[in-house]
Order: C-alpha cells, then sequence, then structure tokens
C-alpha cells in the first residue's frame, strides 16, 4: 500500500486552492470557442474529407466564417442555415450564404427555433451514434482480461516508424509479448498544425501522423490481436497542440481508450498560446468524459527540463490543477491518468527512496485515479546497459507504489526511436519485476519519520506555497513567471491566439450542449 | 605499430557481442540463420547465446562471434575538440579580464524537431547534471529560441544580436533529417556576414565531433556534454577567432 504523510488538512487546503485557481479562468473559457471546437461541431455533423487544395472541409467553412466574422455564433448554426436551402457541400452552401445580401441578419423566431431543434436532432443523432460505438468497446474489453494481474500497472510501450502499417506490425508484435497499451507516436510537427491531415499515412518524423484512418488502422489491428490473446490491448494517441478537440472527436469515433491531454502542456512545451489551449483542453476533456477516454496529463515534462529533485513539487501542484480543471469538464477521476515519472540524477544517493516518496504521494493523492508513471529520459545518454538496470528500477517503484499505468523504458532512449528487441527486453523486464514484487508495497511500511515521509511532507509543502501564489496572482501570473516547467509564457504569446473567439450572445453548438448535459 | 582487436576475456581473443532482431518466428530454422548471418558479418566461432520469440513473427538474438580483424591503433585519427577547460568562476573571470564583454550565444532546436531536452541542458540556468547552464553564467548572454524554430529565424536572431556563437541542436535524425535541417542553415548564413565571424556549434545524442566538422560546423558535441564543455569551447575558439594570444 502506497503511504502518505501529508496532513489531510494540507491536502484539502490544495484542493481547494486548485479549484480556485480553475474557476478564475474557467469563466473566460465559458465566454469562447475556438476554430478547433467549431470544426469538431462540424466533424459531428459529417463535415469531414478534404476540398481541392487537400484543406480539410471543415477548415475550409470554419476559416470562410471567421474571414466573415460570424464565427461566434457556432458554425453549427451557420452549417444549419446554409443547408437549409437544400444542397450537400458545406463550403459551397456556406459560400453561398455569405454571398446573399442580408444572409447575415437574423431569421424569425419562428424560423430560428425550427432551425435549431432540427441541429439539436441531428446532433443527437450522431453523439447516440459515438455512443453507441463507446458501449460496444467497453463491453468487448469487460469479456477480456485487463493487465498482467489485478493490481499490476498497465504496461505501456510507444511505437514510432513513421509509418502506420509498419507501426502496426509493431504493436501487434508488442501486444504479443505482454504490452497493455499502445501509443502511436504522431510526426514531430504535428501539434503546431491547425488541422488534422486525412488518409493512412506513411511518413512523418519521429512518428507519423495522428489521423482518423490511423487511429481506425490500429484500433482494428488491436482488436484483432486483443481477441487472439483474450486480453484488452488499449490504444493511446495525443490530444495536445492545436488540435485537441479534434483528436479528442476523432479518437472518441475510432474508440481510443486514451489520449494525452493537459491543461497546461501546450502552453508550456509547444508555445501554445495560453487560451487556445484553456479553451481546447475543456471541449476535449468534454469530449474524452463523453467516451470514457482516459487522459494522462503531462506533468512528467515538468521534470525533464527542470531538475527532478528541485521541482518535484511543481508536478504535484500541476497535478492539483489539472484534476480541478478536469472536474470542470465533468472527468470522472477514474478516467484522469495524472503523469509523473522516475527521474532523479542516477548519481545521487537515496534516490529510490526519494523516488518512492513521490510516487507514494501521488499515488494517494488521487486514490481513483490511474496515475500513469514515466521511466527515465534525461539521465540516460546511450549506456544501453545501464539504462536497462536504470529502468528496472522504475519498474520496482511502480509496482510497489501500485501505479495504473507505467510507460516501460527503453534501453536506447536518446538513440533513436524504440528497436522491437527494446521493447521486448523492456517488457520481459518489467514483467519480471512485476512478478518478483507483486506483495511488495502491501508488506512494507515506511517509519513516520524517515525519509519518505520527511521528503513528502517538504514537498507538499512547497506544492502548497505554490498553489497559494497562484491562486492569489492568477494562473497566467504565475506561468509568466515560470512557475511550472521553468518555462514562462504570456496570454498574448504563443501559437493560435488567432483562432479564439468571443462567442455571441445567442452562440450555438448543439455537440456542446449535449457533452454538457444541457439538451433537454 | 600497436594492432588492436576486440578484449573478450583475453588479449587479442577477438570476441564481439552482437545484439539484433529477426522478421521470423522463433525456432530450429531462425537461430540457424541468425548464426550464419552473424558468420556472413566476418565472425568466426559464432554462438547464438539466447533466441526469445519476440511476438508470433519476430525473434530477437544474443550471439558472440570471434573476429579476426584488427587495426594499427597508431595510424588512427579523430578529431577532438582540445582546450585546457575552466570551472564556472575561473571562466567567468577569463572572460571580464580577456574579452571585457560577454560571450553572446544563440541557440535553438530547428526545423520540426520538437526536442527541448539537448538545448535545454546547455541554456537553462539550472544546466544538466549539477552544471550550470550558459544562461547562469554572467559573462554570457545566452539566447534560447527552444525547439521547432526555423533556420532563417535562428540566423535573424544571431544577426540580431551579433552572436559570437549559433549553438544548434537535433534529437530526432530518422532519415537523416537532421543534415537536411543543418544544410538548409549552413546555406542561409553562408548569404551573411555572420559566415565565418560566428562559431557553429552542433549537438546532439547521435552528432560527434568528426560529422559535425563534415557538415560545415566549428564542433560537434554529443551525449553527456554538459554546459561547462560548451561554454569553456566557445571561449576559447572565440580567443582565437579574435587573434588573442595563448594564455
Amino acid at each position: 500500500m502506497a503511504q502518505l504523510f501529508v496532513d489531510p488538512a494540507k491536502v484539502g487546503r490544495a484542493r481547494d486552492l486548485a479549484g480556485r485557481i480553475a474557476d478564475q479562468v474557467q469563466a473566460r473559457i465559458d465566454r469562447h470557442t475556438t476554430v478547433s471546437i467549431e470544426r469538431t461541431a462540424l466533424r459531428l455533423f459529417g463535415v469531414a474529407g478534404t476540398g481541392s487544395t487537400g484543406a480539410p472541409v471543415a477548415n475550409l467553412v470554419v476559416d470562410r466564417l471567421q474571414q466573415a466574422n460570424v464565427l461566434g455564433k457556432g458554425a453549427v448554426y451557420w452549417l444549419g442555415r446554409a443547408l437549409k436551402d437544400g444542397g450537400s457541400d458545406p463550403v459551397k452552401a456556406v459560400e453561398r450564404l455569405l454571398g446573399q445580401p442580408g444572409a447575415l441578419s437574423p431569421l424569425s423566431m419562428a424560423e430560428e427555433r425550427a432551425l435549431r431543434d432540427q441541429m439539436r436532432r441531428e446532433a443527437r443523432a450522431a453523439a447516440g451514434e459515438l455512443k453507441r460505438r463507446v458501449r460496444e468497446r467497453n463491453a468487448f474489453k469487460a469479456g477480456l482480461q485487463v493487465g498482467a494481474f489485478e493490481g499490476a500497472p498497465l504496461r505501456y510501450v510507444i511505437v514510432a516508424t513513421g509509418n502506420i502499417f509498419d507501426d502496426i506490425d509493431q504493436a501487434r508484435a508488442a501486444a504479443e509479448q505482454g504490452a497493455d497499451v499502445v501509443a502511436v507516436i504522431r510526426s514531430t510537427a504535428q501539434s503546431l498544425l491547425d488541422y488534422v491531415p486525412q488518409g493512412a499515412t506513411t511518413e512523418g518524423f519521429g512518428g507519423t501522423f495522428a489521423t482518423q484512418e490511423n487511429f481506425r488502422l490500429m484500433r482494428e489491428a488491436l482488436d484483432e490481436t486483443s481477441r487472439r490473446l483474450g486480453r484488452y490491448v488499449h490504444l493511446t494517441n495525443y490530444s495536445s497542440g492545436l488540435c485537441m478537440p479534434e483528436i479528442a472527436y476523432m479518437g472518441a469515433a475510432e474508440r481510443l481508450d486514451m489520449l494525452l491531454n493537459d491543461a497546461m502542456y501546450g502552453i508550456l512545451f509547444r508555445d501554445i498560446n495560453l487560451w487556445r489551449t484553456l479553451c481546447d483542453q475543456y471541449f476535449s476533456r468534454r469530449i474524452c468524459a463523453y467516451a470514457d477516454i482516459t487522459i494522462n496529463t503531462g506533468e512528467d515534462n515538468y521534470i525533464t527540463t527542470a531538475d527532478a529533485d528541485e521541482a518535484a513539487h511543481t508536478v504535484v501542484a500541476s497535478q492539483l490543477i489539472n484534476e480541478a480543471f478536469a472536474h470542470r469538464a465533468g472527468m470522472k477521476d477514474e478516467r484522469i491518468g495524472f503523469g509523473h515519472s522516475f527521474e532523479i540524477d542516477p548519481d545521487r544517493e537515496d534516490t529510490l527512496l526519494r523516488e518512492l516518496a513521490l510516487a507514494m504521494m501521488v499515488r494517494e493523492l488521487h486514490p481513483k485515479s490511474p496515475v500513469k508513471y514515466m521511466p527515465p529520459t534525461k539521465h540516460k545518454n546511450g549506456d544501453i546497459f545501464f539504462a536497462h538496470v536504470y529502468d528496472a528500477m522504475a519498474d520496482l517503484v511502480a509496482i510497489t507504489t501500485g501505479q495504473g499505468i507505467q510507460l516501460l523504458g527503453m534501453m536506447t532512449e536518446a538513440l533513436h526511436t524504440p528497436f522491437l528487441q527494446d521493447r521486448h527486453a523492456a517488457l520481459k523486464s518489467a514483467s519480471y519485476v512485476y512478478r518478483a514484487a507483486r506483495h511488495l508495497g502491501s508488506d512494507l511500511t515506511f517509519k513516520p519519520e524517515g525519509i519518505v515521509a520527511r521528503r513528502q511532507r517538504e514537498v507538499f509543502d512547497r506544492a502548497l506555497a505554490l498553489l497559494e501564489e497562484t491562486a492569489r496572482d492568477g494562473m497566467v501570473a504565475a506561468i509568466g513567471r515560470a512557475r511550472f516547467g521553468d518555462v514562462a509564457r504570456t496570454e498574448t504569446g504563443g501559437k493560435g491566439l488567432s483562432g479564439v473567439v468571443q462567442r455571441a450572445d445567442d452562440y450555438f453548438n448543439p455537440f456542446l450542449e449535449i457533452l454538457e448535459g444541457r439538451e433537454d | 605499430m600497436n594492432l588492436i582487436r576486440p578484449y573478450g576475456d583475453r588479449r587479442d581473443d577477438g570476441l564481439v557481442q552482437l545484439a539484433f532482431t529477426l522478421p521470423v518466428p522463433a525456432g530450429a530454422k531462425a537461430k540457424e540463420a541468425a548464426s550464419q548471418l552473424v558468420k556472413k558479418m566476418g565472425f568466426k566461432s559464432v554462438l547464438v547465446a539466447s533466441m526469445e520469440p519476440a511476438g508470433e513473427r519476430f525473434s530477437v538474438f544474443v550471439c558472440y562471434g570471434r573476429g579476426d580483424f584488427a587495426l594499427d591503433f597508431d595510424r588512427v585519427e579523430a578529431p577532438e575538440v582540445k582546450h585546457p577547460k575552466h570551472g564556472f568562476d575561473a571562466l567567468n573571470a577569463r572572460i571580464a579580464e580577456r574579452l571585457g564583454r560577454p560571450i553572446v550565444v544563440v541557440g535553438a532546436c530547428i526545423g520540426s524537431d520538437a526536442h527541448t531536452t539537448g538545448i535545454d541542458a546547455i541554456f537553462n540556468m539550472k544546466g544538466y547534471a549539477g552544471d550550470y547552464g550558459l544562461e547562469r553564467y554572467p559573462w554570457f548572454r545566452a539566447v534560447n529560441l527552444g525547439a521547432q524554430v526555423e533556420p532563417a529565424v535562428l540566423v535573424a536572431k544571431a544577426k540580431e544580436l551579433n552572436a559570437d556563437a549559433i549553438l544548434v541542436s537535433q534529437i530526432v535524425t530518422q532519415r537523416d533529417i537532421h543534415k537536411e535541417n543543418v544544410r538548409a542553415l549552413i546555406e542561409i548564413l553562408k548569404g551573411e556576414d555572420l559566415w565565418g565571424k560566428a562559431i557553429l556549434v552542433f549537438g546532439g545524442p547521435r552528432i560527434d565531433h568528426k560529422q559535425a566538422l563534415d557538415l560545415g560546423f566549428d564542433a560537434g558535441f554529443g551525449p553527456g556534454t554538459r554546459p561547462s564543455d560548451v561554454a569553456n569551447y566557445v571561449y576559447y575558439r572565440l580567443c582565437e577567432k579574435l587573434g588573442l594570444p595563448e594564455e
């Protein structure tokens, strides 16, 4: 059992502060939409495919509405008006509508109501279809084994060949060797694309593109593998960058199980505009909540840039903020995989106890959540033999502290994307360590005044101080002072600000109404 | 003449350990295939120490082989970055005394590569492995542009600041994308006054000094490089470029 040596009153105080921090910005999130949110709503209405230039139709429609300065009313509203007069090509219909004199003037009350009712009906039907697919996945999973054994972390590995068909071969092989979760890494530049590419892709660097077709192909292969193995193999991708909501929607439609999704990651590590990310994380998490997708937050990244021991408190504080945002997007604790990692400089002493202290604290602060443990990366330098031992130590901490998901370290980290044999070695040793230390955690008790207990209190006190400061000055100010991940950002800087649009008073998004549970 | 061979348990036994994957299911035939492949590499006394099924369609091997190839160590040439190395305070004091102004360094991870790990390890205040980053040095003006920076943007910033050194990091090297990126950078630089003036430094997990020289850089730094290695190098190379006498 993981032990927590922090005063429960302090934990309560920290949660209150995190809630206040989220509330301060949630009001502004609720007054805005983004181009990616609007594109997602259109996609639910079946707006798919690409136009003659290769750009997605959803982008063409939304860009045109933004040019005409009417996007604040909601893209679905305009789609409804444009298609009312017949036709099926949304780009042409919107073009024709915007070209008509008086096109932007309101309809009569009765017409307006009829239009909105019609679009709500269609949204309900489409969302119902989405829900049906999710239920189908859940039923399939319920009939299979999940994980190595009750209480073992899900063994999570990545594939990153840059070609979806090679990725499928490698994912199958990994699953056969015991992988429970396969994450398909995206091409390095995708987070900064303000559109989602189309179709099956066989190129990219450090991974291939996240597309709906790639999701479908990979899930199909893993369904077949899961059936054959009698053990469910989960699929993960990345709902981060400039298209968080669209990726979440495509993930939901293709029955993905997990998505990387963080309230602050894009702001800090991809220099995406702060408001763009905050609005997009909200909508994308609403979709994840609806589609039973487990999100993985990215706090592990804080300690790959900053010193892991020094910055441990930023992980704890940020997780509480991420939790507050996730709750405001309707997510249940069971679907929030808080990220953290085994990353303290191995040249120091007692790092095992210090790692155990943090891993147990994260585990116990979020008892219902499938916390996600990341492997060491920063201090790996190509010595694969040392790296393998180093990874085994992370495996030991993961099983002992009951982590929900463990991304297995690769001995060739810092050299190349994982070879098939690297994944083999990682899976074999993780399975060994899990088996060997299966009940270690439940037999182990730490001294109330020992290194672990003192370390937890010290980290939590610093996390609490950071939350006090952030609640007092606001999240924008804290990010401006590089309080998280050692990176400073401003609210007007970063990519994608032009895609943030104020909602009109009569903003219409029937998909959001369903996700927020507001529809009749 | 100083002939050397791989050293296993005894001088000149020539023993080498190999690990690889074959796209065939494990079995007697796969094991024989692994053994034959290692012989084809030129090894003798081949031992297939382990064959593990890696899924149903792949197998992973660990093999040993004896190579009778040898090399005259005296005839091996490898360029190395050579200069004395000073600690944090000593280096700052030297720059103050001999240059009388801070050294301006601009760095980025260029192209689509989104990894800031390398460039951050060298630049960030906290540095790497207990070694302070360039931003901490009072006698360095260090500007880190982060990741996914277009080569032209890096050059423009270097021009604006009249940089003494440009640091380029590349982590992703799949299908030699890093070479394309740095070639683009070098092409842009060639049209600028900075060419020949600014010190060009290339770093990354799969970069070495020789490769960096071949690509047109002044120096290359591989895995395990500490910020102070780069700081000292830039100082010495700058003194050299400015024609300052040896200390």
